[in-house]
């Protein structure tokens, strides 16, 4: 049964390896503060997309670059269930609003010593458990409306992904250029 | 001189850069995509399952991430070994720049709510709940849509982000109102 109940070693390592350098790098950046999310969501404070968009672009031209060379990279794309992204992503708004952090944030702003995250990780456990109890709902209803399934942007744009990757890095990096002259100073 | 390592905040185009580059690792090398909310799935079966094993068993949405009794899958597996160290990561850089900072009510949520610890961490509880029964819906959350399937230019994580952020930004204009403006 414990054979079950854990991945191999190596995999052990390697997932913890990365959290432990995902983690070191949310605290650096500042997002596993309560009062950064909120400024994010409140427009005064664009840490929080500043440090999501930069890993799009850095992540995207590289991984579509290394598939682009010819290495063998797979792509982990979600379903495209829009009315389930769209009314997951509201909640997920409203729900990280009030808490003031992500899942992945908030897990790491327990380390950071914010003891408010604490009953917010908890809460994101009971969250998970309502969920799992009301799934046959959401599968008859807003998980059953259209699928466009796992597509990416250059999919249905019928463009390679890697021209696109590039093409979406320049637009990205270009929004950022306007944030820093537009957007408010952040307060770090 | 002061290292690097001791600065209590890096520029967020580093930080965003450096969590580019860890997704290539991951993708890459581990052929895994960064991702946190799936582990607080297979956390809540398996603690759910301590109390009531048939319950969970018989749960088609446990039975996804956890498989069956004949054929049971790892409840610690790549991610969940990720979301343990999240803590030990935060709490390493913390302490490197020397912070042995304690927050129980944030300044921005006591200047609106007052003190009480209660009704923070009652609030924090509830928003941790829709929260992630958002993110299932969604199939993913600010790691796994926001930055994997951001950078793969999904369809589904792009509208999951542009919906969040909507929202996120609505709601925080009424629960926070302007937040103290004193920015700084």
């Amino acid at each position: 049964m414990l054979a079950d109940l854990f991945a191999s070693p190596g995999t052990l390592a390697l997932g913890a390896l990365t959290g432990l350098v995902f983690g070191f790098l949310l605290q650096k950046g500042g997002v596993t503060r309560f009062d950064v999310i909120v400024r994010q969501f409140l427009l005064q404070d664009f840490t929080m997309l500043k440090i999501m968009l930069s890993a799009v672009v850095v992540g995207g031209v590289g991984i579509y670059g290394m598939r682009a060379a010819g290495l063998d990279v797979g792509l982990h794309v979600k379903d495209a269930v829009l009315l389930g992204n769209v009314v997951g992503g509201v909640l997920f708004g409203i729900g990280m609003a009030v808490l003031g952090y992500c899942p992945g944030t908030g897990i790491a702003a327990i380390g950071d010593g914010s003891r408010h995250a604490i009953p917010g990780v908890l809460g994101m456990l009971f969250g998970a458990a309502v969920y799992a109890e009301v799934y046959p709902a959401m599968k008859s209803s807003i998980l059953a409306t259209a699928d466009l399934g796992k597509v990416t942007f250059a999919d249905t744009l019928g463009v390679g992904p890697f021209a696109l990757a590039i093409g979406a890095a320049v637009v990205l990096i270009g929004a950022l250029f306007a944030l820093e002259r537009f957007a408010p100073k952040s307060a770090a | 001189m002061s290292s690097v390592w001791k600065q209590p905040r890096w520029s967020p185009y580093v930080v965003g850069a450096a969590i580019g580059v860890l997704s290539w690792i991951t993708f890459g090398f581990m052929g895994k995509a960064l991702g946190t909310s799936t582990t607080l799935v297979r956390a809540a079966g398996a603690l759910e399952s301590i109390a009531a094993p048939e319950h969970v068993e018989q749960n088609a949405y446990f039975a996804k991430y956890l498989g069956t009794a004949a054929e049971p899958k790892p409840v610690f597996e790549w991610q969940f070994a990720l979301v343990l160290l999240l803590g030990v990561g935060a709490l390493i850089a913390a302490r490197l720049a020397g912070s042995k900072r304690r927050e129980y009510v944030p300044e921005l949520w006591r200047e609106r709510f007052g003190d009480s610890k209660a009704l923070r961490y009652g609030a924090a509880f509830v928003g941790g709940a829709v929260m992630l029964f958002g993110a299932r819906l969604a199939g993913g959350c600010t790691s796994g849509h926001g930055i994997s399937g951001g950078l793969q230019l999904a369809v589904s994580s792009w509208t999951f982000v542009i919906s969040m952020l909507v929202a996120g930004v609505v709601t925080a204009l009424v629960v926070y109102r302007k937040g103290g403006r004193h920015v700084g």
